[in-house]
């Protein structure tokens, strides 16, 4: 692989590790988050809402379940699209160079 | 009065049609099972959203489905916690593990872990884990299995195990991972849309507003039951647990497993969005259930068939659709343990087979045909330590089993795993000592947490206050792994890794 192609790759595998690490972050900063809310603020998490209908413990709860499929949306989106493409011009340059 | 325990015909009707149309497909798969390759990995032709269906029906297990309503039925809000919990791990192994795992391996993490370094003591660390995770998960199933099939199908528990252990054992060894995967779709099919009717009902009968069901459930158990309550009496207990489920999701060697099944990484993190969004659905609609077990049904009623509540979902469902739609549901529950337990047999089964006999009995040069016979019989040996393990464990609390094995997963499989792939200095050494470190404090940590030593052996006070010690052990994997590999570099591991790279994000060449 040509030098260039090496760094290419370089920089592609570098992005794609922290777009996954920055979605992980997200994924766990809603989830320990909703935990930690959950245990010392219990008072916060048991407030009531809609005519007393629902509690803000219930809502949060149900977003984070929320965000999990949303966040695995926008991964697969981005590497549909962002990533997989200059991959496999890679792959096919790399095809080409060999005899 | 409720009609569970006695016999069910419709329930006895439906669960006979889930096995012969599973065993008619498990004939078809039969044929088309000739090599490793389509026994464990289904020939690598599962589609994305088939083997999304396949990975919810593999992980959305009897315990999740009866367990999560049963506990928000009697506790309210608090069992929230635990589907959240449940569903958190599967965005982790989207953008973490999911395509690295597909381009490096064949059939076992162990694959992904070992490409570099040296294979035999990475094996054998990965084999053992696997192992263990495997068999605790089974007991906990096994277990659970009896317990339930008792309750609804007035079935002895020691027939209901056979029953499973004979039906799993003909869908895996004739057909694979193939059949498998299709008693797992097909599963989680009956399972949704069995769990989304049910919640229908419920919505039904409160003008199609949750809000008007959270309402009567205060009306009838005080704003306390929308409210936290005593489950999260410890907050670094919640957190520890936390971390053990979010990170033993991604490594379940029956959920990774499943990955060698669709024909490339794009596939499989196609496939990973459909199963979190199918699990996600799955999750908040048996929060409906739950609330609407404790309205329609009361929690009086629901404890009293089964005091662990676990009867919720099967008991709302007689009171809305009489004893046919009990009769579906029970089946479903049935069904829905079938399906994991073949997961699980199977992802042992390639651990024994292709991980220990090929790779450390072998040496890599093992036979197409001996590999398969020597699968078989695995597949054949795990049926009957499942079987005798669920003898064994009978009428024993074997909750605290599956977190056992999410910490372990959690500890031993993970840190090893996500190494592996991010970072070069890995070393054999690294990895087998943060793979045994992982498994051996997770399960000496359990044995004196409060689960164990004091309601299990009942001792007076437990020697680690834990319930789950995934706070502990899943940094200490990584912390070991990390000294250990840089204490003593590995020149032709980290050589390896510039290959292994390219491997796991341009794929296979």
């Amino acid at each position: 692989m040509a030098d260039d192609q090496e760094a290419e790759l370089a920089a592609l595998i570098r992005k794609k590790w922290r777009v996954g690490g920055v979605l992980t972050a997200i994924m766990m900063a809603a989830y320990f988050g909703f935990i930690l809310l959950v245990a010392f603020g219990k008072d916060t998490a048991g407030t009531l809402l809609a005519d007393d209908r629902i509690s803000v413990g219930i809502v949060l709860g149900a977003v984070v379940i929320l965000i999990a499929p949303i966040l695995t949306a926008i991964y697969v989106r981005w590497a549909n699209h962002q990533h997989d493409p200059p991959m496999a011009k890679l792959r096919s340059d790399r095809k080409k160079q060999q005899p | 009065m409720s009609t569970l325990g006695q016999t069910n015909t419709d329930a006895i009707a439906w669960f006979l049609g889930f096995v012969l149309i599973t065993l008619g497909i498990t004939y078809w798969a039969a044929r088309r099972t000739r090599t490793t390759r389509e026994y464990f990995a289904a020939g690598e032709r599962i589609s994305a959203v088939q083997n999304g269906f396949a990975l919810a029906g593999d992980y959305m297990s009897a315990a999740s489905f009866l367990g999560i309503a049963g506990l928000v039925a009697t506790s309210g809000f608090d069992g929230l916690i635990y589907s959240v919990g449940w569903l958190v791990g599967w965005p982790v192994i989207t953008f973490l593990i999911a395509e690295p795992l597909r381009n490096l391996g064949k059939y076992t993490f162990a694959d992904v872990v070992a490409y570099r370094l040296k294979q035999k003591p990475v094996r054998i660390a990965a084999a053992a884990s696997t192992l263990t995770v495997v068999t605790f998960y089974l007991i906990a199933q096994m277990v659970g299995a009896g317990n339930l099939i008792k309750l609804m199908f007035g079935l002895s528990y020691e027939s209901a195990l056979v029953l499973v252990g004979a039906v799993m054992l003909a869908y895996v060894l004739f057909g694979g991972m193939i059949a498998t995967t299709w008693v797992q779709i097909i599963k989680a099919v009956l399972l949704l849309a069995g769990a989304t009717l049910l919640a229908v009902l419920v919505l039904r009968e409160f003008g199609w507003n949750p809000l008007n069901l959270f309402a009567a459930a205060r009306d009838e158990y005080g704003a306390a039951t929308l409210a936290p309550g005593k489950l999260v009496a410890n907050p670094l207990e919640a957190v520890s647990l936390g971390i053990a489920l979010m990170f033993g999701c991604a490594g379940l060697p029956h959920i990774l497993m499943r990955f060698y099944t669709v024909p490339d990484a794009a596939t499989a993190r196609r496939s990973v969005a459909y199963a979190t969004s199918l699990i996600g659905f799955f999750y908040l609609v048996t929060f409906i259930l739950g609330f609407g077990a404790s309205v329609l049904v009361g929690r009086k009623a629901i404890t009293a068939v089964d005091a662990g509540g676990n009867m919720a979902a099967p008991l709302l469902a007689e009171v809305l659709g009489g004893t046919g739609f009990l009769g579906f549901i029970s089946a479903v529950a049935f069904a829905t343990i079938l399906a994991v337990v073949a997961g699980l047999t199977l992802s042992g089964a390639a651990a024994l087979a292709h991980d220990l006999w090929g790779h450390v009995v072998r040496k890599g040069k093992v036979d197409e045909a001996e590999q398969m016979k020597v699968a078989r019989w695995a597949t054949v040996g795990l049926a009957i330590v499942a079987i005798g393990l669920g003898l064994v464990f009978q009428g024993q609390n074997v909750a605290f089993m599956v977190g056992l094995a999410f910490s372990i997963a959690a500890s031993a499989n993970f840190p090893a795993l996500l190494l592996s792939m991010l970072w070069g200095k890995l070393t054999t050494r690294g990895a087998v000592a943060s793979m045994v470190t992982g498994t051996v404090s997770s399960l000496v940590l359990i044995l004196l947490s409060p689960t164990v030593w004091k309601e299990l052996l009942h001792f007076d006070e437990a020697v680690i206050p834990l319930k789950n010690p995934g706070i502990i052990t899943v940094p200490l994997s990584f912390l070991v792994a990390i000294v250990v590999s840089l204490a003593k570099p590995e020149p032709e591991a980290q050589e390896g890794f510039k290959a292994a790279q390219r491997r796991m994000h341009l794929g296979p060449e």
